[in-house]
C-alpha cells in the first residue's frame, strides 16, 4: 500500500519535471520563432544574419532535444521499481560518445568554419575599397564625434595637447589637410548603397562602436586607430549605441547615423563648415 | 605515502578558538569557507535585487531606499554610478567571494580528505593560513562600499583605463585600490589552498584509492585546482602592474594622449588591450575552475538516486582534461572585438568551439547515465537534474558567442549576460545548494527538510530559466549590458519591457533563497537526526562516523577495493556496495 503510494507519488513528480522541462523547450521554440534582431541595413549584415539563423535553427533543435530528452528520461526512470540497465562496456561508451563529439563538431566547429570564418574574412581581413567614404569617428564620455577628410581626402593631423573646447578633437590646424576638414558632434552622415571606410578612435575610456541594425560592433580603444567598413542598404535614420562599459554615462551614449542617398549626401556634406571656418 | 599517514597522531583541540576559529581541521575550515560564502551570497544577492529595481522601473522613485543608501540613491532615485558599483560588485562577489569560497574552497577542503581517506590535507596549516587571508580580503571588498567615490564601477572585469584613471568614474577611486588588494589577498588564498587540493589529492589517498577510483568531485577539484595555478598569477601580476599605473606613475595599460578632465594625462606607451589579455588569460579558466567542481558534483550526487553508476566514466575524465587544456588557450572569445587582430580571432573561434565537444560529452553522459535507473527525486537528485538542463543551455548559447562572426552582434549585450548565468551562476549554484542537501547530514548529522528543499528547487529553477533564458532574445535584440536603463535608444523601444517581468522572475528567484537560508538554519537545530549513511551511498565519507571526529577515521583509515559507483550490483546484499567492501564479498564490476 504504502510502497505504491510512495511510487506514485514518484511519478507524479517525475512526471511534473518532464512537463516542467518539455514547456521550457515549447517557450524556447515559441520565442525562437519571432524576430529579434533589429531590421538589417547593411550589406556584410546578411551575412552575420546567415550565421546567426544557422545557429538558432541547428542550436534550438538540440536545446529542445536536449529538453526533451531528459523530461522523458526523468519521467520514465521515475517510474521504475529496479535498475534496468546498469553498465555500459568501455566500447559502448565510446562509442556513445562519438553522437555528442560528432553532433558538436559539426554544429559548432562546422557551422564557424564553414559559415562564420568565410564572413569574418570578408569583414575584417579586406581592407576598405578604394571608393569608400572616409569617415573618422572619435568616441569620448559620452559622445561620438564625427569627422570627414573634405575635399583633399585627407583626414588632418591632430593633437590631444591642442583640443579646447571649440576644437574637441585637438586637430592641428598648422597641417593643411585639416583645413577643409570638417566636424560634428554626434550625428554621422554617410551615402546609401557605398562602403563607408570608418577610422575609428577613442579619447579617454574604451567605448564601443555598435550599429544595431549594421551587425557592426568594434571597440574604440585609446591609443589605438582601428579601421572597419561597411555598405549600408537603407536609407533612413539609425542609432549609434556604446556597447563598451565607459563610465556612467554610458547608457545615453547615443548618436544618430543618417544614411542618405547619394546626391543628397554630397550636397549635405557639401553645405557643412570646414575647420578653417569656411 | 599511501597509507603513510594513518600513523600520524590527531588529537582533537581542546580550546575553543584552536578548535572552532584557527582550526587546522579540513572540515571546520570548509564550513568556515562555506557560511563565508553564505554570508558573502547575502550581500551580492541584495545587491542583484537592486540592479533589478533599477532596470524593471528605471524611472521609479523608491524613498525607502534613499534613507538606506542616501549617496546612492539620493531623492529615492538611483544614480548610474551606483548602478555601475553596484554590477561591478555583483559580479566580483558572486563569482570569487560566494562561487569559489562556497563550492571549491567550501566544498573542497570538507569533502577531499573524506572522499580519498586521508585524515586532512596535506598542509593544514597551510590550509588555516589560507583561510584567515580570505577574510580580510572579505572585509576589503565590502569596506570599499563605504569609501569616498564608492566601490568599484569598472565592471568584474576592470578593464583599464576605467579602472586606471581615477577621473574616469568616481569609483575609480580608493573603491578600486580596495577592490585591486582584495581581489590579490583572494588570490593569494586562493593560490595556497590549490596547492593544497592537488597535493593532498596527489599523496594523500588512501589505500586502494587509485586515480581512476576517484569519485568525479575529486577529479573535477584536481583540474580545477590545476587550472588556478596556472591562471591567477598573470592575474596577480596584472593588478599589481595596474596598481603601478595608478599610484605609480607607469603606463602599463594606459597609452599616450588620454584626454581626462581637460587635460592630457602624463602616461605613455602603454596598451589597454593588454590588460584584457592578462585578464581572461585568467578569467576564462577561472570560470572552468567554478564550472568543473560543480558538474563533479552534479555527476556525484546521480548515483545514489538512481542505484546505479555514472555512464562513462573514464570518457567523462578524458573530456575533463581535454577541457582544462583548451580551456587555456581559448580566452581571446571575450575580444573578439576588441581591436585584437581578427587572424587571431579565428583561432580563438575555432578552439573554443573545440571545447563544445569534451563539453557535450560530459552534458551526454549526464542524461545518459538515467538510462536504466531507480531514479528517486529526492532534493539532492532535484538539483542535480536542474544542474544538467542548466549546463546544456548554457553550453548551447556559448556556441552562439565562440562563433567570431555571431559574437560581433552578441557580444556585450544581454545574450552574454544570460549565458554566463545558466553557467557561473546557474550550474554551480544548483551544485552548491544539491551538495548542501546532500551533505548536510555528513557535516552536521541532521537532514534538511525534504518539503522546503523541493520548494525552494523549483522556484529557483523556474524563475532562473525566466530571467535567464529571457536574457538571450533580448542580446538578439541589440540589448546592451551595464546599461543603467533602456529608454535613450528607440531600438530597444519594442523590447524593454521586457525587463519589468524579468526582474518580477528575479524578485522570486531571490526570495527562493530565503527558504533555502531558513532550511539551513531550522535543519540545523531541529532537522531530523541522520543515519551514519542516509542515501545509502557508497563513497568514504559515509564510512565515517557522523559527524566525522577530528582526524576523521578513528584508529583505522579505510582501505578501498573499488570505483565509487558500484550500485545495483548482481548478487549484492543490498543495491549499494561501499568502496570498502572487498572483492570476497562482493565482485567489482568496473
Ligand atoms: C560550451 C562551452 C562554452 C563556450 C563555447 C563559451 C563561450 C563564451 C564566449 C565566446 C564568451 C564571450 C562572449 C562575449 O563577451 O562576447 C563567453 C562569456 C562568458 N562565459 Fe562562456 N562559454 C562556454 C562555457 C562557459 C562556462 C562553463 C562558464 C562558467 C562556468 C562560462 C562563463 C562565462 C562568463 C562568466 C562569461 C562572461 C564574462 C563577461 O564578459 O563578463 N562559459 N563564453
Ligand atoms: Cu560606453
Ligand atoms: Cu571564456
Amino acid at each position: 500500500m504504502a510502497e505504491g503510494r510512495e511510487r506514485f507519488g514518484r511519478t507524479l513528480e517525475g512526471f511534473f519535471f518532464a512537463f516542467a522541462l518539455f514547456t521550457i523547450a515549447l517557450v524556447g521554440i515559441g520565442f525562437g520563432m519571432r524576430r529579434w534582431l533589429p531590421p538589417l541595413a547593411s550589406e556584410h549584415g546578411a551575412g552575420i544574419d546567415r550565421m546567426i539563423r544557422y545557429l538558432i535553427l541547428t542550436v534550438g533543435v538540440l536545446f529542445v532535444i536536449g529538453h526533451v530528452a531528459l523530461g522523458y528520461f526523468i519521467w520514465r526512470f521515475s517510474r521504475q521499481d529496479r535498475v534496468t540497465y546498469r553498465l555500459a562496456s568501455p566500447r559502448a561508451e565510446k562509442l556513445w560518445s562519438l553522437l555528442p563529439g560528432i553532433v558538436m563538431a559539426l554544429v559548432a566547429e562546422g557551422g564557424v568554419l564553414l559559415i562564420g570564418l568565410p564572413i569574418w574574412q570578408k569583414y575584417y581581413l579586406h581592407p576598405a575599397p578604394p571608393d569608400a567614404v572616409l569617415v573618422e569617428v572619435t568616441a569620448e564620455q559620452f559622445a561620438w564625434n564625427i569627422r570627414y577628410p573634405g575635399k583633399d581626402g585627407r583626414l588632418g593631423r591632430t593633437d590631444p595637447r591642442l583640443i579646447r573646447y571649440d576644437n574637441p578633437l585637438g586637430i592641428d590646424a598648422e597641417d593643411p589637410a585639416s583645413q577643409d576638414d570638417v566636424v560634428q558632434l554626434g550625428v554621422m552622415y554617410v551615402p546609401v548603397g557605398r562602403p563607408v571606410h570608418v577610422r575609428l578612435r577613442s579619447k579617454d575610456t574604451l567605448h564601443s562602436f555598435f550599429l544595431p541594425h549594421f551587425r557592426v560592433k568594434q571597440d574604440a580603444v585609446p591609443g589605438m586607430t582601428i579601421d572597419l567598413w561597411f555598405t549600408p542598404t537603407q536609407t533612413g535614420e539609425f542609432e549609434i549605441a556604446c556597447a563598451e562599459l565607459c563610465g556612467f554615462g554610458h547608457f545615453q551614449m547615443r548618436g544618430v547615423l543618417r544614411v542618405l542617398p547619394p546626391e543628397e549626401f554630397q550636397r549635405w556634406l557639401a553645405a557643412q563648415p570646414t575647420f578653417s571656418g569656411q | 605515502m599511501v597509507g603513510e599517514h594513518s600513523a600520524r597522531v590527531h588529537e582533537e583541540p581542546v580550546s575553543f578558538w584552536r578548535r572552532y576559529i584557527f582550526s587546522t581541521d579540513h572540515k571546520v575550515i570548509g564550513i568556515q569557507y562555506y557560511l563565508t560564502a553564505m554570508a558573502m551570497a547575502l550581500v551580492g544577492g541584495t545587491l542583484a535585487m537592486l540592479i533589478r529595481l533599477q532596470l524593471g522601473w528605471p524611472e521609479a522613485k523608491w524613498p525607502l531606499l534613499a534613507k538606506i543608501f542616501p549617496r546612492g540613491m539620493s531623492g529615492g532615485v538611483m544614480n548610474p554610478d551606483f548602478y555601475l558599483a553596484l554590477i561591478t560588485m555583483h559580479g566580483t562577489l558572486m563569482i570569487f567571494f560566494v562561487i569559489s569560497l562556497g563550492l571549491v574552497s567550501g566544498f573542497g577542503n570538507y569533502l577531499l580528505p573524506l572522499h580519498i581517506g586521508a585524515r586532512d590535507m596535506a598542509f593544514p596549516f597551510l590550509n588555516m593560513l589560507s583561510y584567515w587571508t580570505v577574510v580580510p580580503a572579505c572585509v576589503i571588498i565590502l569596506a570599499s562600499f563605504f569609501v569616498e567615490g564608492g566601490a568599484a564601477a569598472s565592471g568584474w572585469t576592470a578593464y583599464p583605463p576605467l579602472s586606471a584613471v581615477e577621473q574616469a568614474v568616481p569609483g575609480s577611486g580608493l573603491g578600486q585600490t580596495l577592490w585591486l588588494l582584495g581581489m590579490a589577498l583572494f588570490i593569494a588564498s586562493f593560490t595556497m589552498g590549490g596547492l593544497n587540493f592537488v597535493t593532498t589529492i596527489l599523496n594523500e589517498r588512501t589505500r586502494g584509492m587509485s586515480m581512476m577510483r576517484l569519485p568525479l568531485f575529486i577529479w573535477t577539484l584536481l583540474i580545477a585546482s590545476i587550472l588556478g595555478l596556472l591562471a591567477f598569477p598573470p592575474l596577480t601580476a596584472a593588478a599589481i602592474l595596474l596598481l603601478f599605473d595608478r599610484h605609480g606613475g607607469t603606463s602599463f595599460f594606459l597609452p599616450s594622449g588620454l584626454y581626462f578632465g581637460e587635460r592630457v594625462l602624463p602616461h605613455s606607451g602603454g596598451s589597454p588591450l593588454l590588460w584584457q589579455h592578462l585578464f581572461w588569460f585568467l578569467g576564462h579558466p577561472e570560470v572552468y575552475v567554478l564550472i568543473l567542481p560543480a558538474l563533479g558534483i552534479a555527476l556525484d550526487l546521480l548515483p545514489p538516486f538512481t542505484r546505479k553508476p555514472i555512464f562513462g566514466y573514464r570518457l567523462t575524465v578524458y573530456s575533463l582534461f581535454a577541457i582544462g587544456v583548451l580551456s587555456m588557450i581559448v580566452w581571446g572569445h571575450h575580444m573578439f572585438v576588441s581591436g585584437m587582430n581578427p587572424y587571431v580571432g579565428e583561432f580563438f573561434a575555432i578552439g573554443t568551439l573545440a571545447i563544445t565537444i569534451p563539453s557535450a560529452i560530459i552534458g551526454f553522459n549526464l542524461i545518459a547515465s538515467l538510462w536504466g535507473a531507480r531514479l528517486q527525486l529526492r532534493t539532492p537528485a532535484l538539483f542535480a537534474l536542474g544542474a544538467i538542463a542548466f549546463f546544456g543551455t548554457g553550453g548551447l548559447g556559448g556556441i552562439f558567442l565562440g562563433n567570431a562572426t555571431s559574437d560581433i552582434q552578441l557580444h556585450d549585450t544581454y545574450f552574454v549576460v544570460g549565458h554566463f548565468h545558466f553557467m557561473i551562476g546557474g550550474v554551480t549554484l544548483l551544485a552548491l545548494f544539491g551538495g548542501t542537501y546532500y551533505w548536510f547530514p555528513k557535516m552536521f548529522g541532521r537532514m534538511m527538510s525534504e518539503r522546503l528543499g523541493k520548494l525552494h528547487f523549483w522556484l529557483t529553477f523556474l524563475s532562473f530559466y525566466a530571467v535567464f533564458l529571457t536574457q538571450h532574445f533580448l542580446g538578439l535584440g541589440g540589448m546592451p549590458r551595464r546599461y543603467y536603463a533602456f529608454s535613450k535608444f528607440e531600438f530597444l523601444a519594442p523590447i524593454r519591457d521586457m525587463n519589468a517581468f524579468i526582474s518580477i522572475a528575479a524578485f522570486v528567484l531571490g526570495a527562493a533563497q530565503l527558504i533555502f537560508l531558513v532550511n539551513f538554519f531550522w535543519s540545523l537545530f531541529r532537522g531530523a537526526r541522520a543515519e551514519q549513511n542516509p542515501w545509502r551511498a557508497t563513497t568514504l565519507e559515509w564510512v565515517a562516523p557522523t559527524p566525522p571526529p577530528h582526524g576523521n577515521w578513528g584508529e583505522t583509515v579505510p582501505e578501498v577495493h573499488r570505483w565509487p559507483y558500484d550500485y545495483s550490483v548482481p548478487g549484492a546484499p543490498e543495491d549499494f556496495t561501499p568502496q570498502t567492501v572487498p572483492p570476497t564479498v562482493v565482485t567489482v564490476t568496473q
